[in-house]
């Protein structure tokens, strides 16, 4: 412990996996806390739920970061943060070099013509009282993208058609449309303003898998066509690995690994990865039926009371003492590999 | 043709000389909507031996769901119709019996475990009172035999301190502890069935492989049968002994998990089989998806209900539809190309 601590020293803000080209957006100690608050005039704050504790990424343009973790690992929190539809309590967000953190709605306005965002449900997030072409058409409204009527129309068309849906469907009200569909419109108003980066929430989740692959096949077309950054959100660790260049994996609020996609999926470093990893079934029979899995034990412990020491100790099959005493920051272990194990190979000596 | 279908089934069958725990018999089940007769399931032929497991894999609308409810005659009447066939458990009729009779085998005979842990307790009974239930409806034990019985079945699940968790109420528990009860009173008269309909689909990963080993090692110590309803096919290659693919309505495609996942015979399954990203394989640059999607149940395309979306189809698919029928002295295979398809995709494995 002693060791460790000598080495525990502030890192410098550019040691960071994929620091190596200028990120599009850089994430610095990212921090969103909710008060719990108690007493009906006179209200104080009782316990905090730290949702998104200290968290710290870095996207290049036209890459793509998967962000994984269970529910309630802080993976949708740590997104609205990003696009300040959380204030958050601490750290820096910047995208294009300009601090979000502490900007006014007003401010806020123009930069997020820039950043799109998709979500899971496809019912919840379309207004059921517009036409198609006009939830399209919205973004390009409100940022006032469109010059004429007859722009706005053909922009419309143009992006119905971008994302695999005919123009024709534009006076269509979004209950004529399938769940595969409805996602292509979410997809289409997100693009609408021609944004840098895509948010895109659980945006597959929800599909079946015949059309999960067509959505997936058209954000893979959509980021080669118009060097589109994502941060990717899913707890679907297999479709991660198919869409990302590097790989977050959340826990407890915390980043508990990060590293190139490639590397995360055949060398996982934090125990919990090698376990979430372990987790899924692949449709395999003969690979599945012959392969060990790791079970943990127990469910994800609750925000509002953390385990003292490493927040994966309650489950971990490898803790030792050790680990309930001290909470390892994440550090890196190899070039664009940073893990949060006091037990990893090399963490010690990091 | 429907004497065809399951004449041909049989043999395939025929090197288990035991009868069948579960015969289903061309069932087919329809529901009056203000669209007009809408065909949910549309003559499905399956059996379940004692002991085994079996998958039952396939969209959402393809008739999984509404098959196993028919089974357990839980479709509401009305606008349920079961139009025909036969569900013979352990060769009784299970359409013709009566209500009171149908009650006796739910739960006593045949377990079902459905996709909400939240919806399916009841919030206002305690876990202790909704256990004992069953035990004294179906096997008499009423008081502190009851509540004895009620707290091993609880430690059996996995449930620690069972004793004082029979007074709780399901919101004092997590998920993946409300699916473990669920678990405790669907196996609790030792049912020679168990159902899991997306048992596990509402889960994380972590807890989802918790439940389905605690799903298989029980089955697997009391020899009950067990049979997964999913649309996850990396669930089904872990589990089941045979499978069944559905689409729109009826089974496509069934036989042993190697044979269907080694060399599927039917072009959804192939399709399907493509659309997921797979941890077993390198990551591939794009997905191959199924074109399209699932036909509006309402109105059924003539012939082969898959032929829009399929590769393979021929004007013949559209004149009649293909019964199952063995492929090579292997799995049954709905396709009047499947010899073909079934080549094609053994090249591509090579």
């Amino acid at each position: 412990m002693t060791i460790l601590a000598s080495t525990n020293e502030p890192k410098a803000a550019n040691d960071y996996v994929g620091s190596d080209s200028t990120p599009l957006l850089s994430v610095r100690d990212l921090k969103v806390h909710f008060p719990l608050k108690r007493g009906f005039i006179v209200q104080r704050e009782v316990a905090r739920v730290r949702a998104v504790d200290g968290i710290s990424f870095d996207i290049r343009p036209g890459e793509t970061l998967g962000l994984v973790g269970e529910s309630g690992s802080g993976k949708t929190t740590a997104a609205k943060a990003v696009i300040q539809l959380n204030k958050p309590g601490s750290g820096s967000v910047k995208f294009e070099g300009q601090e979000l953190v502490g900007l006014s709605t007003a401010a806020m306005r123009p930069i997020r013509r820039k950043m799109g965002m998709v979500f899971q449900d496809p019912y919840g997030s379309l207004n059921p009282r517009l036409r198609a072409g006009d939830i399209v058409g919205e973004p390009l409204k409100v940022h006032g993208l469109a010059g004429s009527r007859d722009d706005y129309r053909r922009q419309v068309a143009s992006l119905l058609s971008t994302v695999g849906l005919s123009p024709a469907m534009s006076e269509r009200y979004p209950n004529e449309f399938s769940g595969g569909q409805r996602q292509r419109l979410g997809v289409a108003r997100a693009i609408a303003a021609k944004p840098s980066l895509l948010i895109l929430d659980e945006a597959v989740s929800a599909l079946d898998v015949s059309i999960q692959a067509q959505i997936l096949n058209l954000l893979q077309d959509l980021q080669e066509q118009y060097n589109l950054a994502y941060l990717f959100i899913a707890h679907d660790l297999s479709v991660v690995r198919h869409i990302s260049h590097r790989v977050a994996v959340m826990y407890l609020g915390r980043i508990v690994e990060t590293a190139d996609s490639k590397d995360l999926y055949e060398q996982p470093i934090h125990p919990y990865t090698q376990a979430l990893l372990s987790a899924v079934p692949t449709p395999n029979p003969i690979h599945e039926r012959s392969r060990e899995r790791i079970i943990l034990r127990g469910d994800l412990p609750s925000p509002l009371a953390p385990p003292a020491g490493c927040g994966f100790s309650t489950r971990c099959p490898i803790a030792t003492t050790a680990c309930s005493a001290t909470d390892p920051d994440l550090r890196t272990l190899a070039p664009n590999k940073q893990a949060a194990c006091l037990l990893a190979d090399g963490y010690g000596s990091a | 043709m429907v004497r065809h279908e399951y004449a041909s089934y049989m043999t395939a069958d025929s090197t288990i000389n035991s009868p069948p725990l579960l015969q289903v018999r061309d069932l087919r089940t329809s529901f009056n909507t203000a669209e007009g007769k809408i065909t949910a399931v549309g003559g499905v032929s399956f059996d379940v031996r004692h002991g085994e497991t079996l998958g039952l894999v396939g969209e959402s609308g393809c008739g999984k769901s509404v098959s196993a409810l028919s089974i357990m005659r839980l479709v509401p009447n009305p606008p349920r119709i079961i139009e025909s066939g036969e569900i013979l458990f352990e060769g009784i009729d299970l359409l013709k019996i009566s209500d009171s009779e149908m009650q006796s085998i739910r739960g006593a005979g045949i377990g079902m475990i459905f996709q909400e842990p939240m919806s399916s307790l009841n919030p206002v009974l305690t876990i202790g009172r909704q256990i004992t239930e069953p035990l004294g409806v179906h096997l008499g034990l009423t008081g502190a035999a009851a509540e004895n019985r009620a707290a091993e079945l609880l430690e059996m699940v996995g449930i620690a301190d069972s004793r004082r968790r029979l007074s709780d109420y399901p919101h004092q528990m997590s998920g993946g502890q409300r699916q473990r009860v669920m678990i405790a009173i669907a196996l609790s008269c030792e049912p020679k069935l168990l159902i899991a309909d997306e048992a596990t689909t509402a889960l994380d990963v972590t807890i989802q492989a918790q439940i389905l080993e605690l799903m298989k090692n029980l089955t697997t110590q009391f020899g009950t049968a067990l049979m997964i309803i999913t649309h996850n096919l990396g669930i089904i290659a872990r589990y089941a002994d045979r499978l069944n693919v559905m689409y729109a309505g009826k089974i496509r495609e069934s036989g042993t998990a190697e044979q269907v996942y080694l060399n599927p015979g039917h072009p959804y399954t192939v399709g399907l089989l493509n659309s997921v990203p797979r941890l077993d394989r390198p990551a591939s640059d794009r997905l191959d998806p199924i074109e399209g999607e699932i036909p509006d149940p309402a109105n059924l395309p003539t012939g082969c209900a898959f032929r829009p979306r399929c590769r393979w189809a021929t004007p013949g698919c559209e004149e009649s539809e293909p019964a199952l029928e063995q492929l090579g002295g292997r799995q049954m295979v709905a396709c009047f190309e499947s010899a073909s398809v079934s080549d094609s995709v053994e090249i591509a494995h090579q």
